[in-house]
């Protein structure tokens, strides 16, 4: 370093008493701090609608994706059966690609009443397969099983499957869909609040033998 | 001749004459370079370093030549991963060492951080080398992740789904996150947008930068000795003894001990090519297209390990586990230095450590060889794809065998396998018989429990009545039944006699037929 130039002021300035160097300073230091504050001023100014547009997608209300959109005709439905649906999302956008296409297990208890479950395992979001011969949906990525009732049967789910709210319009269903289905983002699917655990208590739950 | 030989000799001085006096770098660069190094560590252990920044080379060569092509789009980037395998001349290739090349850098980035830990090589005064290198390892990882989202296929897609319900878990701002890191409400084309500019411009620029850091902090301290037992590191007195032994065994670190690391990164980036030219390119899996259920996800070979923890947390502790073990464990690597600054270097004096590193190595071992073949998930097509093997239908009655038709008919071999067939979810069925009575089994399948769902609802009684029919038959290699002593002990009773020997005496479990 000692063959780049040293300031003029820099070298002598050992010398120089303490109220001396203060003197030769006090002008450009205070002009200098001066500009600092007004880098810093002009700085964030500048961050706050960078950050803004940062955090633009974590700003939207988790509801304000929803939207109300129709699946299907009633008749498509045979009660008692549990059938898959696709659908696009009414959250998508351009370039979204197939990925905007979003499906769903929709079954029909009644003539009047269905229950329309994400595909989204409530463990880590896997796609649940509905098995009608055993009555469960089983998710392929860690084991967690749901009875026909979308209720927690086994495996790591704290919670059975998340469910969207349906209307019937004549004849034809509609479902409430928008943000994808995850243990925090639920609240656009399902109106009434479940409870977050559904764990099943540890003694009745009598370990076999069977290894 | 001599005399023109001479005039090119000058030019070529007086040209490189003009540049340093301008640039000012080559020279101090130079020195840098050949700086001395105590002759002990100039090993074959110290060679991991390079060659993780040889691949972060090759990495980023490879990079810019897949952006050539790649698409960033939702709608797009699988067709052109495709594009790039069958259709662009050497595509396959670049697409293959890039893929490999990753891996390999994990690897060594981990086996360096391993030898720096064993030869105590992070204590003073490398502490903050040691916090940049943990930082640099992470930001790895970072890489590794998005770059396996880029590779835009179902493993990718629900991938994202599984980063979004692990970020859903956080409290209180769970759903704003959700959506920060999908970019919207869905997994879709902001949700790849984001990850290729973390993939390829805020993560590398970070790693670039930190591994500037870190060498740099590197030539300053530099390369640590050899550690020997008893040779302790003190704030006093390292630095005066770490340079005195520079003194005393110095060599040039280029060119006398830095042709062990250019060897080393050599046989690297050749391995790096082997596997990519034998194995080829990872992907794309199939489509990315979310109605398409027909699938198992799973991670790219660093995460399986992570896959397989989250198959075995209980559920009431699984969030908490989470959110809080990685950060305890990365707080953990980044303090490591800070607390243990001074003391024995050499592995030998320090058992703790080596401890820790076996059972790590063990655990990520066990947990990664786990998550490359599943056995909690329940096997999707098992119920249609593996018959009840014909040996266990030998001599059975009609129920019996109108039970292993439940058996198949209710997906019951999604989970349980028999003769090794079917899924690991559950106990072989095998030898049932031998551990369950009847009355047992009966309760099992019907109320569930021990992570298996009730199937009362899913079966009417008669079809129970053959299923257990023939679950009773399944006794291995011909095991005793498994006995309900309290009804032994109820039917005795009823003879009001004392045991005696008119009654055959069960045979002992041990004597099983081979």
């Amino acid at each position: 370093m000692s063959e780049l130039l040293t300031h003029p002021g820099e070298s002598g300035s050992e010398d120089l008493t303490p109220e001396a160097k203060a003197a030769a300073h006090s002008r450009r230091s205070f002009l200098f701090k001066l500009s600092l504050v007004l880098n810093a001023a002009v700085g964030t100014v500048l961050a706050v609608p960078l950050v803004g547009y940062l955090l633009g997608p974590a700003m939207k209300r988790s509801t304000s994706a929803g939207a109300w959109i129709t699946i299907g005709s009633v008749d498509d439905f045979p009660v008692g059966e549990t059938r898959l649906v696709d659908f696009n999302s009414p959250a998508a956008r351009l370039g979204d690609g197939e990925t905007a296409k979003v499906a769903c297990w929709v079954r029909r208890v009644s003539a009047q009443q269905f229950q329309v479950f994400a595909i989204n395992c409530a463990h880590l979001g896997c796609p649940v397969r509905w098995f009608a011969q055993s009555k469960l949906f089983m998710c392929p990525c860690h084991g967690g099983a749901y009875y026909e009732d979308g209720s927690r049967a086994s495996g790591p789910p704290e919670r059975g499957l998340f469910e969207y709210r349906y209307k019937i319009a004549g004849n034809s269903l509609t479902i409430h869909a928008g943000d994808m289905p995850t243990l925090a983002t639920q609240a656009s699917c399902s109106k009434k609040t479940k409870p977050l655990t559904q764990i099943q208590n540890a003694s009745d739950s009598h370990e076999t033998e069977a290894s | 001749m001599a005399d023109a030989k001479k005039r090119i000799v000058d030019a070529g001085l007086k040209g490189y004459a003009w540049l340093e006096h301008r640039l000012g770098l080559i020279k101090p660069m130079m020195d840098a370079a050949a700086h001395p190094t105590p002759a002990n560590n100039a090993s074959w252990m110290y060679v991991f370093g390079s060659a993780a920044t040889v691949l972060l080379v090759l990495q980023v060569v490879t990079g810019i030549l897949l952006a050539l092509v790649y698409s960033p789009s939702a709608g797009e980037a699988w067709g052109s991963l495709n594009l790039l395998n069958h259709n662009i001349a050497l595509g396959w290739y670049l697409r293959a060492l890039h893929g490999w090349g990753s891996d390999f850098m994990i690897a060594i980035v981990i086996l360096h951080m391993v030898q720096v830990f064993l030869f105590g090589a992070y204590k003073f005064p490398r502490e903050l080398t040691w916090i940049v290198g943990v930082l640099l390892l992470l930001l790895t990882l970072g890489m590794a992740f998005t770059g396996q989202v880029m590779r835009f296929d179902q493993d990718a897609y629900w991938g994202l789904g599984i980063g979004a319900s692990i970020s859903s878990r956080v409290p209180i701002i769970g759903a704003p996150l959700v959506h920060l890191v999908l970019g919207g409400p869905i997994i879709g084309g902001a949700t790849l947008s984001r990850f290729f500019t973390l993939h390829v411009f805020v993560i590398p620029g970070l790693l670039l930068a930190g591994v500037g850091v870190h060498v740099f902090m590197v030539l300053r301290h530099g390369v640590s000795d050899w550690p020997m037992p008893g040779r302790i590191v003190t704030k006093a007195t390292y630095e005066r003894e770490y340079h005195e032994l520079t003194a005393k065994t110095g060599i040039p670190f280029v060119p006398d001990a830095a042709w062990k690391d250019a060897v080393f990164a050599a046989a690297i980036l050749f391995a790096v090519m082997a596997c990519a030219f034998f194995f080829g390119p990872f992907g794309p899996g199939g489509q990315p297209d979310p109605t398409i259920i027909q699938t198992a996800p799973k991670p790219d070979f660093a995460f399986l390990w992570i896959y397989a923890v989250l198959a075995f947390l209980p559920p009431s502790i699984e969030t908490p586990f989470m959110l809080v073990v990685p950060v305890l464990g990365i707080a953990f690597l980044l303090l490591l230095p800070v607390f243990s600054a001074e003391g024995e270097r050499h592995w030998a004096r320090r058992p703790v450590a080596v401890l820790m590193v076996s059972v790590i190595a063990v655990s990520l071992g066990i947990f990664t060889r786990l998550g490359t073949y599943t056995p909690w998930s329940p096997i999707m097509e098992a119920w249609t794809a593996d018959a009840v093997p014909a040996k266990y239908l030998h001599n059975r009655t009609p129920l019996e065998r109108q039970g292993a038709m439940v058996l198949q008919d209710k997906q019951c071999r999604n989970c349980h396998s028999l003769d090794g067939a079917g899924g690991q979810r559950g106990p072989a069925l095998d030898a049932i018989a031998a551990h369950m009575t009847e009355d047992q089994i009966i309760r099992q399948v019907l109320q569930g429990g021990g992570n298996m769902p009730a199937y009362g609802n899913a079966l009417n009684p008669s079809e129970t009545k053959a299923l257990v029919a023939f679950l009773v038959t399944l006794r291995g290699h011909d095991l005793t039944p498994a006995q309900d002593a309290s009804r032994t002990l109820a039917n005795t009773s009823q003879v009001l006699k004392p045991a005696s020997p008119a009654q055959p005496a069960p045979t002992p479990s041990s004597q099983v037929t081979p």
